[in-house]
């Protein structure tokens, strides 16, 4: 079945199943951006064990998400991992600092002895909240602003910069997307407290705060997209893979590709609905309609990097060095080894879903707090 | 032939992926084998409906499930490394590599991080069915996620179903099967997933010594000692024969980290095997530094016995291999780095071509590259080529370390059979606990198959220096290129990171140890 594909066909097959990933994993930040939250929402010891709790029994998939994210792009692009990883190794670093801190602040946070101190796991949840969404936001940012980097004859990477990445978090572009993801995150963390937890203190301080992280994250993404459609944009010349700068790129790309123009728009008018929803009803479902409009506003934004002819990692040190999805990935037959068990994916969603629902079925409150037995 | 490279960027990039690995393997370990253990207490309380076994379930659960949390914080770490601070590496087999890598992320870790919250969360919000297939799903997503890594650092030993394609300048994978089914691979796996279920078990006895020292749970560490007896005298024998394999199959593949865990210079037929033995450095002697034995105690015979089952087999010593052996027919260091030289000014000759469009050379010069001959007789002496004009010494690995911890991963090995069927006779007898000295001995057994554990690592990895893709790819080239103290920076931001999480995670652990299953 795959082995009759196209190397292209694999190639655009495996961005797609990346993107997603990668807009999945943008869904499940809310868990970060909840954990941001533990101190402006949780006023008093028993309301704060419950949102732990609450996102406690998420905190896995994010992680995962994270984890698969990171494998399934070496897999399948192998020099977009040796050169974004290898070139921006401080970006990096910090985002795996602020990960390796938050998987074990749940287990530990409450339990007897555990040396440093309730308070400090809970700064470790906020640390990670803060720095892992906003920092990955201006890492997926460089896909449209390019990077300081140039590759050898044996396509090994070198930084043009000591930087090593941070200089990325100092370019406004770049800014305006890792702020608009930490405050997308945060939104979505509210939406996820009104959605499964039964407590009215706790309700109506996420209605308030909702409105404070919705508009700087209304702010700041506006300012990105707009930005995003004017500035010039790396293109690919299909014939000879030469890389060079086209005005209006990336608009083009969304006018070449009238599919992901209806999901960009369906994703934002999904995300604004959800906000609406939350700070207008009590239903709490609002996370129904932003969760899904966050996977769609993201995944269009990849397709925009990575198809029609654009570098996706491009280098705006070296154009020529730019990653394609077709210079940046796996062979022929390495790719059609991994599209078979990709059909597993549809399988593995399926158990999630299960075993979400199974332990999802019942609202959290204090009463829950008490009587259950496993308690971060 | 390689540009100016920083010695001290090398060795702390080794020393920080080291470092990070060592931390994680302390609770992978664990991980692995409690998880069978727990899930096979929970069937016997889901069987048998008997209270007691539902606390001793929890309570085990317990502990797994704080050192799972240390496991996963310690292990992301790594997957990203790779990428961060072995770059180059990273491209050169991304082909093969990635594939393992991205089948665990779909496969193993979802089955894993899914279930886990299933078994955690469920007791009163699933049904008691669905709640102990959880258990059991948890456990066998564990050794999953061990697999693929495990594939990946056996194709790291011994590259298998690949070719090297000189226009890309990498390594590409031509044959899935023979990558994860490579008998280098599934020994690994075998001996890896058998040794950390010994190290549960012996974990489990150990904690259950302590109950019954206290005579505190009685009932609790009698029947948590039986199971994990069973348990760990089957994972003694099967890490005992599978390390033997392992053996065997490092004596034919990797000849110099088999002679540098010996320590042996010389090669000989009728080896003896050094039972134990100390050393000295003497930096008089070639190949320099020499370590000098200052006593040993040997057994005749044995190492040829073990390798080729005859005591007449050749076994060839590090100055076989440096300097070369006709007889034997082993090819001196200093021709293979020539031969290397010449495939990769091949392969810059052919760069060079493309380059001017000269289509009639590069066709010639891409046409050696997938002749076997050639191959044979170059490319696959690759990796030495960088060497050329560097010290013969660099390409010897540190004998020292590799035969301490041969030697002590193996005299452990020994210990641990003993103890494990010690222990699994008298619990059958119903006298485990009998005698208080033999509690104590289980308490002092408790901290050892980690060191054998981390030792046994120690050796495949310092063992096979200075290759990270075995006489393809030394650790020079590997390295991404950063500024030595750039990685200095990080290393000691983990290392004080990982020292303050490990401490928190021993006092936990002992806090829920002291608390018991009480309340359970």
């Amino acid at each position: 079945m795959f082995g009759k594909l196209s190397l292209l066909v694999l190639q655009q097959y495996w961005y797609i199943i990346v993107s997603l990933l990668g807009s999945i994993l943008v869904f499940l930040f809310f868990v970060q951006g909840g954990q941001t939250f533990l101190f402006r929402i949780g006023k008093s010891e028993s309301e704060r064990t419950i949102l732990v709790n609450a996102l406690g029994r998420k905190w896995e998939f994010t992680f995962t998400t994270l984890v698969t994210f990171g494998g399934a792009f070496f897999a399948s692009f192998p020099l977009f991992y040796a050169t974004s990883f290898g070139g921006a190794y401080w970006v990096w670093m910090l985002i795996l600092f602020a990960f390796v801190i938050q998987a074990v602040s749940y287990e530990f946070r409450t339990k007897a002895s555990n040396f440093l101190g309730k308070r400090v796991y809970e700064n470790f949840l906020f640390i990670n909240g803060l720095l892992g969404t906003f920092l990955v936001g201006v890492a997926v940012a460089t896909f449209f602003s390019g990077s300081q980097f140039s590759l050898n004859e044996m396509n090994n990477v070198s930084w043009a910069n000591g930087a090593h990445g941070l200089e990325a978090a100092l370019n406004p572009f770049n800014l305006s997307l890792g702020l608009a993801v930490f405050f997308l995150a945060r939104v979505l963390g509210l939406l996820y407290f009104m959605k499964t937890i039964d407590n009215d203190n706790i309700i109506a301080r996420s209605k308030k705060e909702l409105i404070r992280s919705a508009l700087p994250f209304v702010a700041s993404f506006l300012l990105f997209a707009v930005w995003l459609m004017l500035r010039k944009g790396f293109a690919v010349n299909p014939d000879t893979g030469e890389v060079f700068m086209e005005p209006f790129k990336y608009f083009h790309n969304l006018m070449a590709m009238p599919w992901v123009l209806v999901m960009f728009i369906m994703g934002v008018l999904a995300i604004l609905g959800g906000i609406a929803s939350g700070l207008l009803s009590d239903s709490g479902n609002g996370i129904w309609f932003a969760g899904p409009g966050t996977i769609l506003v993201v995944f269009s934004l990849f397709m925009l990097a990575g198809l029609n002819d654009t570098a996706f990692y491009p280098s705006s040190y070296d154009l020529q060095s730019s990653l394609t999805i077709q210079n940046a990935s796996s062979t022929h037959y390495t790719l059609v080894a991994m599209s078979w068990v990709s059909l597993f994916i549809p399988f593995v969603l399926t158990y999630v879903i299960f075993a979400w629902r199974a332990l999802n079925k019942k609202k959290i409150d204090e009463k829950e707090m008490q009587e259950e037995h496993h308690v971060y | 032939m390689l540009d100016s490279i920083d010695m001290s960027l090398v060795d702390w990039s080794r020393g920080q992926f080291a470092l990070t690995a060592m931390f994680h393997w302390i609770f992978v370990p664990l991980t692995l084998g409690l998880s069978f253990i727990v899930a096979f207490m929970h069937t016997i309380y889901v069987r048998t409906g008997d209270e007691e076994w539902k606390r001793i379930t929890k309570f085990w659960m317990k502990l797994f499930g704080i050192n799972f949390a240390i496991g996963v914080a310690t292990g992301i770490i790594l997957e990203f490394e790779f990428g961060t601070n072995w770059s180059n590496y990273s491209w050169f087999v991304g082909d093969i590599f990635g594939a393992p890598l991205a089948i665990e992320g779909i496969l193993a870790f979802f089955l894993e991080s899914t279930f886990i919250a299933v078994m955690f969360f469920g007791w009163n919000k699933v049904s008691k069915r669905f709640h102990l297939t959880a258990s059991w799903l948890t456990a066998f997503g564990a050794s999953l996620s061990a697999v693929w890594i495990l594939v990946a650092n056996a194709w790291m030993q011994h590259p298998v179903g690949t070719v090297f394609n000189p226009d890309m300048a990498r390594n590409e994978m031509i044959n899935f099967w023979d990558v994860i089914f490579s008998e280098v691979a599934v020994n690994k796996f075998l001996h890896t997933i058998g040794s950390s279920f010994l190290l549960a078990s012996i974990f489990v006895i150990g904690v259950s010594a302590y109950f019954l020292l206290r005579k505190k749970e009685v009932l609790f560490a009698k029947r948590s000692t039986v199971i994990a007896s069973v348990f760990g005298v089957m994972a003694a024998i099967g890490t005992i024969a599978t390390g033997d394999t392992s053996a065997r199959i490092v004596a034919r593949e990797q000849p110099m980290k088999f002679a540098a865990m010996e320590a042996l210079y010389e090669g000989q037929t009728h080896a003896p095997l050094v039972a134990i033995g100390a050393m000295r450095t003497d930096t008089t002697r070639f190949p320099h530094p020499r370590e000098e034995f200052i006593f040993k105690i040997e057994i005749p015979n044995a190492l040829s016995y073990m390798v080729f089952l005859t005591p007449s087999g050749f076994i060839p010593g590090i100055s076989d291999l440096v300097y070369g052996n006709e007889e034997h027919n082993y090819m001196s260091y200093e021709e293979r780095i020539e031969r290397g030289a010449v495939a990769i000014q091949t392969l810059k000759e052919l760069k060079k071509a493309k380059e001017r469009g000269d289509q009639v050379s590069y066709e010639a010069l891409r046409e050696k590259f997938s002749d076997p001959i050639w191959i044979d007789q170059y490319y696959q002496h690759f990796g030495f080529g960088y060497y050329k004009g560097r010290e013969l010494r660099e390409l010897i690995p540190n004998v020292k370390v590799n035969f301490y911890s041969f030697h002590v991963m193996v005299i452990l090995g020994g210990h641990f059979l003993i103890f494990t069927m010690l222990v699994l006779w008298l619990s059958l007898k119903n006298r485990w606990g009998n005698h208080k000295w033999l509690l104590w001995v289980a308490m002092i057994t408790l901290p050892m198959p980690w060191i054998a554990s981390q030792a046994g690592w120690v050796l495949a990895e310092m063992g096979r220096q200075p290759w990270v893709v075995y006489e393809l790819m030394p650790n020079i080239t590997a390295v991404t290129r950063l500024k030595p103290a750039a990685v200095q920076i990080t290393f000691w931001i983990f290392l004080l990171t990982f020292t303050l999480l490990f401490i928190a995670e021993i006092r936990i652990m002992l806090s829920q140890i002291k608390k018991g299953p009480e309340g359970e």
